[in-house]
């Protein structure tokens, strides 16, 4: 299968890893993997922060460059939950109609990666071994707009010598939301402080999520408590076997 | 005292630093919303057509929304024909005027209150207060409020943020009430004495409604404890202050909200009290009753089509509740007696975007959705917060904000653009690195590193690598 992959811009300037992790997965799965280099930022942090003008540019470059794509496939639910969920209204915000029939011919081909692998590949157990004691935060955009379901967890549970442990009040934000995060500093460092809480009760060694944005939130906070709790996206897990750790 | 009304006097932001101090708070808010979460998912599990009759309701509400006019014009000839009088209230001041007067017909000292957010919105204590007027507040919560003269931090348990030994001091020095402890069957009893002299003694009364049904004129309101209904049966005069948005077409469709009404707040399968009353009955509870309809906004609101939906709201509190925000800052931070997910965007629509306070609160979000999938009528809250945030922006004079955010569109709408901006900041980033991590920020993103690090930009971008391992 043709997979497009789409990285974010977050992944591509702060967590590489993160895209090279998602490369191997997906090419070990026997895809044909194919990244694009025009793409650049899907625009959500544009959209979210009310820059709905400034978004539309984002909007319109992305469907550009995938526009021709079988599939594309990014390492971050809160990006694919931006295409999926939100470039209808940008583009009936808009009142663009051209842009809107684009939309929706292309935003049901786009995938958070856990989805992709279990519910389009129908993949469970993607042979990797990570012998370690993990935790899984569900990412807001992942469990409630896309919908992934148990699509990470069926994942994680097949994975050779990870211990997995649930982690407490799992259902709840993290407090990062983007720019809410500075613009609502003291809340969202108030809901940290409880999603600190609960990950260090966990005694795990890491921390683990589909999203890279809520995890450099809660691995920032963990960070400053010198806590010896590690964040790890979940492709990093994955892509990891008994020949290469990756994570 | 402040009843409150919808007017913030701070940020969301100053206020929240306010209520975020406050630990014994956070405990009461985090205990009380995390109890009434989980029996709301279990009260609603039993139900197998919960998400039909959702949808059931978001129907209904919207068939009203577009036919509002229609609607109230027949609720007001249905309770006309029943011996009622029909009041229309542009706005909060008009409101105020018409239930005192009325109040004041009647030579009141006093009138009792059943619960009501509408008479909350319109300030309406302290109007009755100018004219001499004391009112009392009758909803236990209401009352503790009312007496501590503080403000209701919740839509249905506006003491949320109170701990029972707060209350047990309150009426004591309040109240006169000789309380040994802080047992709540001593702490009801206490206000039970208060509240039933004055059921038996006060002539008017002042209610809200939850719902009218168009078709027969009938007013009602659902509550926990009975005292609405005491004051709804017991006066001689019952005026009652209603928002134009919860009119019914008929007994059938009242039907499907009080079946999602209760399960999504109070996680009740059925609510205790449900009071309905139509007109006058010769011989039979009270003998003149008004109907005042409110607008005070609310025709603004049905005219935006993305903001039209937020008037479906039944004020359930369910948005409250599963609310991460709204469970670390609490009701106050919000600055108006709407408060939580729902509240952050009536508020300012209400105020038609022209509140400088009330703007920044869309902001109050991380956007986790959790109040849209707790929502008994669906409203798209997420969708209306982005929606008036756009408008908002768009409204004010270009900010330092507004330039980085365009310089950012326009550094990603190419990637070479993109690309060099990555190596500038990977040089630029040098004198904040520290031991790979960044622990200090200037400026407007410092709010990140008061508590948070940052990791560093990396020597390598996912796009050079691959150009470097895969285009070779």
């Amino acid at each position: 299968m043709n997979v497009d992959l789409f990285i974010t811009c977050l992944n591509d300037a702060l967590f590489p890893r993160t895209g090279e992790a998602t490369v191997r997965l997906l090419e070990r799965l026997g895809c044909d993997v194919r990244f694009n280099a025009a793409q650049t930022c899907c625009g959500q942090m544009h959209f979210n922060s009310g820059y709905q003008e400034d978004a539309l540019k984002l909007v319109r470059h992305f469907v550009e460059t995938f526009r021709d794509a079988e599939v594309v496939v990014a390492p971050s639910g809160s990006c694919v939950g931006m295409v999926r969920d939100l470039y209808v209204k940008a583009a009936e915000w808009a009142g663009d109609e051209t842009l809107l029939r684009e939309v929706r011919l292309l935003a049901p081909r786009v995938f958070e990666l856990s989805e992709f692998l279990v519910h389009h590949l129908g993949v469970e157990d993607v042979g990797a071994y990570y012998p370690h004691r993990v935790t899984y935060h569900q990412t807001c955009h992942a469990m409630r707009v896309l919908r992934v379901g148990d699509a990470p967890l069926k994942l994680l549970q097949n994975v050779r010598g990870l211990m997995l442990v649930a982690l407490p009040n799992v259902e709840q934000c993290c407090g990062f939301g983007g720019t809410f995060s500075v613009k609502n500093a003291d809340t969202s460092t108030a809901m940290l402080a409880d999603k600190v809480q609960n990950v260090l009760s966990t005694d795990v060694e890491a921390c683990t999520a589909g999203d890279n944005s809520c995890l450099m939130h809660i691995g920032g906070g963990l960070s400053r408590l010198r806590s010896g709790t590690r964040v790890v996206h979940l492709a990093e897990i994955l892509a990891s076997t008994e020949q290469e750790v990756f994570a | 005292m402040s009843a409150g009304g919808i007017k913030p006097k701070t940020t969301f932001q100053q206020a929240a630093k306010v209520t975020l101090a406050n630990s014994q708070m956070r405990r009461n808010l985090r205990h009380a919303t995390t109890t009434i979460r989980d029996k709301r998912l279990r009260t609603v599990a039993e139900l197998p057509d919960w998400e039909a009759l959702r949808d059931e309701g978001a129907r209904i509400k919207d068939h009203v929304l577009a036919n509002l006019g229609e609607y109230l014009l027949d609720l007001e000839a249905s309770v006309k024909r029943r011996g009622g009088h029909v009041h229309w209230a542009r706005d909060a001041e008009e409101a105020r005027e018409i239930v005192a007067k009325i109040a004041a017909s009647h030579g009141a000292r006093e009138v009792i209150k059943v619960k009501s957010i509408s008479t909350d919105e319109i300030e309406l204590n302290a109007a009755l207060e100018r004219h001499g007027i004391r009112a009392i507040e009758t909803d236990l919560a209401e009352l503790i409020v009312q007496l501590a003269d503080d403000r209701p931090s919740h839509i249905l348990v506006p003491a949320i943020h109170k701990g029972r030994a707060e209350i047990r001091d309150l009426f004591r020095a309040k109240l006169g009430a000789e309380l040994l402890t802080d047992d709540p069957k001593h702490l009801a009893e206490a206000a039970r004495v208060y509240l039933r002299e004055k059921f038996l003694t006060t002539k008017v009364a002042v209610s809200g409604a939850n719902f009218a049904v168009a078709e027969s004129g009938t007013v009602c309101v659902v509550e926990s404890e009975g005292n609405g209904r005491m004051c709804v049966t017991l006066p001689d005069v019952l005026i009652s202050v209603m928002g134009i948005e919860k009119v019914l077409p008929t007994w059938q469709d009242a039907a499907v909200f009080l079946r999602l009404l209760p399960r999504s707040s109070t996680a009740e399968r059925m609510n205790p009290y449900t009071s309905f009353w139509s007109g006058v009955t010769e011989g039979d509870g009270p003998q003149e009753f008004h109907l005042v309809l409110l607008d005070n906004g609310r025709t603004d609101v049905l005219a935006d089509d993305v903001g039209r939906q937020t008037l479906r709201c039944i004020r359930c509190s369910a948005c409250l509740n599963v609310c991460p925000v709204y469970e670390r800052t609490g009701g106050h931070a919000y600055g108006s007696v709407y408060p939580g997910p729902i509240g952050a965007i009536l508020t300012p629509q209400l105020l038609h975007l022209e509140d400088k306070n009330a703007n920044t609160l869309p902001w109050a979000s991380s956007l986790c959705g959790a109040c849209y999938d707790a929502c008994p009528v669906k409203i798209n809250i997420p969708e209306v917060l982005l929606y008036l945030r756009g408008k908002i922006n768009e409204a004010k004079p270009l900010s330092a904000e507004a330039v980085a955010f365009k310089t950012v569109a326009w550094v990603m709408a190419e990637p070479h653009r993109f690309e060099g901006a990555l190596k500038l900041a990977r040089t630029g980033q040098g004198p904040l690195v520290k031991d790979g991590a960044i622990h200090a920020l200037p400026g407007l993103l410092s709010g990140w590193t008061d508590a948070r690090d940052l990791p560093a930009f990396p020597k390598q971008s996912f796009r050079e690598w691959w150009r470097a391992s895969r285009e070779r």
